[in-house]
């Protein structure tokens, strides 16, 4: 449905966004990750066609941004950073307003405006003005007018910014509900939301997509080893060292509780069995035993905040993520 | 209801509920009130030392002259100052309130946005026009006089307050600040008023009418004395025209930046 092919923004000297290239197929939900300033809000303004690409190519459900921009407007529900509503309006007014301008009238516009409100759950504030509206109903009237239409791609920038966790949880369960029949492209930078609701991860960096791929495989791939934690009811001085001698084991880390070990392993060994026999052998009273994941949060960071990871040309970024897709 | 009609709706409904029509329309009438009761009362001394010279007889005013014609040369000054503050929301707040994305991402063309903001705007001021004609209607009980270089100066006052609104409109596609869209509005209107009296310079040659004819103030002041000249409607409609393209330039490269 979305097709990014090697763009490029630059404002002067100031590169926004560098050669970056994803696709997104029907149906499925693409997260946007990355810290502020990172070139997110520029590549959807892009795919709106509100602003036009340096280099490179953007298309969406097969039409150009830069050349068939109304066909592709139209294709599009957008949802900006800030929601775009008239304080002067009231809801219904402004939705009307919003199916008008996209050329929905009579009974079907008060049809579409019916579904939007209703999923949205803004029927209580149906007929008051937005600009007596708390900032979570503005956010859910902005996402109203995005579905408005019943838009086969939604592009939505931040989408539950300013709204309370329940809200959160809601506006997730509506966006998953859309994965299948939309294609959904959604900027945060909280990350379990892009572990909630995405079928793929986008991470970009300065402009530059420096990791794409599933939230689970973006984790296992950038983990270097295995790692088991342990708890003991006792522990004599030995027991790191035994801990140690488990072939396989790389490295033992005390814990902060008394008792308990980080232990690394070796990259693609499960070790659990190993580990349960030694600690039941040397009766430590093995209270708990379980392998440690890496979170999306610590994908995040190694591959956002490290500078010399980043140096690296993106062409290894890139050619990671193709051989991954290979691999798939 | 096609979307340029969707746009001059929500206009409208934007200005009603804001205080800018009310205030802008209280004083623009207020003013039309004053100055033509100042014009009338002029005339009626004039016309009670003229009953005094001719010893008795009714002495014929000419109301048009007296009257008319000043009051409409005079609202050309009120037109300057109130219509940039008319316009300066247009496209200023939309920048600031973050919706101008909004639409220029909703499948809708430039200037169906610029038309609609255009057309909204000069509905208000036809509306307010539309009221002063008031004044002549009860002037009409008291007095007689000719109705046809009125409705010219009418025509005049219709055609200045449309060049000024697109003038408006142009200088609030420039910045997100309204304050600012409205003193750069005030600014190029005066600046184009001025440029009458540096033709004038120049005298009756060739460059001094040239650059006159740039000025609104020769073809308005026709209008007025009751002369419709196509010329004249042609100034108007090319600097409606020009202005409102120039608006569209504006906009659209607001997205290149």
């Amino acid at each position: 449905m979305i097709d990014v092919h090697n763009i490029t923004k630059r404002y002067g000297h100031h590169t926004a966004i560098d050669r970056v290239t994803f696709s997104v197929a029907k149906g499925e939900v693409l997260a946007f990750l990355g810290p502020n300033g990172a070139g997110k809000t520029t590549t959807m303004r892009i795919l709106t066609c509100f602003m036009p690409a340096t280099e490179g190519t953007a298309r969406v459900a097969g039409f150009d941004c830069a050349d068939q921009p109304l066909e592709v407007k139209r294709q599009i529900g957008y949802l900006p950073e800030t929601p775009p509503v008239y304080q002067e309006l009231t809801v219904a007014e402004y939705l009307t307003f919003v199916g008008r301008l996209r050329g929905i009238t009579g009974p079907k516009l008060s049809s579409a405006l019916d579904q939007s409100i209703g999923r949205l759950e803004l029927g209580s504030v149906r007929h008051r003005l937005i600009g007596n509206l708390s900032r979570g109903y503005r956010q859910r009237v902005g996402l109203a007018q995005a579905l408005l239409h019943d838009p086969p791609v939604l592009i939505l920038d931040e989408p539950t910014v300013g709204l309370d966790p329940k809200q959160i949880i809601e506006i997730r369960e509506l966006i998953k509900s859309l994965a299948g029949s939309h294609s959904v492209i959604l900027s945060t930078h909280i990350l379990p939301e892009a572990t909630a609701v995405c079928q793929r991860v986008v991470i970009i960096n300065k402009g530059r997509i420096v990791a794409e791929d599933t939230p689970e495989q973006l984790s296992a791939r950038l983990r270097q080893s295995e790692k088991v934690s342990i708890t003991l009811k006792a522990c004599p001085v030995d027991c790191e060292m035994k801990l140690r001698a488990i072939p396989g084991v790389l490295n033992v880390f005390p814990g902060q509780a008394g008792g308990s070990f980080l232990l690394e392993c070796e990259l693609g060994r499960d070790l659990r069995d190993e580990i349960a026999r030694v600690a039941v052998l040397s009766q430590w009273g093995l209270l708990e035993l379980r392998t440690v994941s890496m979170t999306l949060e610590d994908v995040f960071l190694q591959l956002t905040r490290h500078e010399d990871h980043l140096s690296e040309p993106p062409e290894a970024a890139v050619s990671m993520v193709s051989a991954e897709k290979t691999e798939a | 209801m096609t979307p340029v009609q969707a746009i001059i709706a929500k206009e409208l409904r934007g200005y009603f509920v804001s205080p800018i029509v009310y205030v802008v329309g209280a004083v623009f009438l207020f003013i039309f009130g004053l100055l033509s009761y100042l014009y009338v009362g002029f005339a009626g001394a004039q016309a009670i030392q003229l009953m005094q010279m001719q010893q008795g007889g009714m002495a014929q005013i000419n109301l048009n002259d007296l009257v008319f014609r000043n009051l409409f040369a005079s609202m050309r000054i009120v037109l300057v100052i109130i219509l940039p503050i008319l316009t300066m929301r247009l496209f200023a707040e939309e920048r600031k309130l973050r919706t101008f994305e909004f639409l220029m991402t909703s499948p809708i063309r430039i200037h169906e946005i610029v038309v609609g903001k255009f057309v909204s705007v000069f509905l208000i001021y036809l509306g307010l026009v539309g009221l002063t004609v008031l004044v002549p209607t009860v002037l009409m009980l008291f007095s007689d006089f000719d109705w046809n270089p009125i409705w010219t100066g009418y025509v005049g006052m219709v055609l200045l307050g449309a060049l000024f609104l697109s003038v408006g409109l142009f200088a609030s596609a420039l910045t997100e600040n309204q304050i600012v869209a409205a003193f750069v509005s005030f600014g190029m209107l005066l600046t184009i008023w001025l440029i009458a009296g540096l033709g004038s310079l120049f005298g009756d040659t060739t460059t001094g009418r040239v650059i006159s004819y740039v000025s609104y103030m020769e073809h308005y002041e026709r209008l007025v004395r009751g002369l419709i000249d196509t010329s004249d409607l042609l100034y108007f409609g090319s600097g409606l025209v020009l202005m409102l393209f120039l608006t569209h330039r504006v906009v659209e490269s607001t997205r290149w930046k």
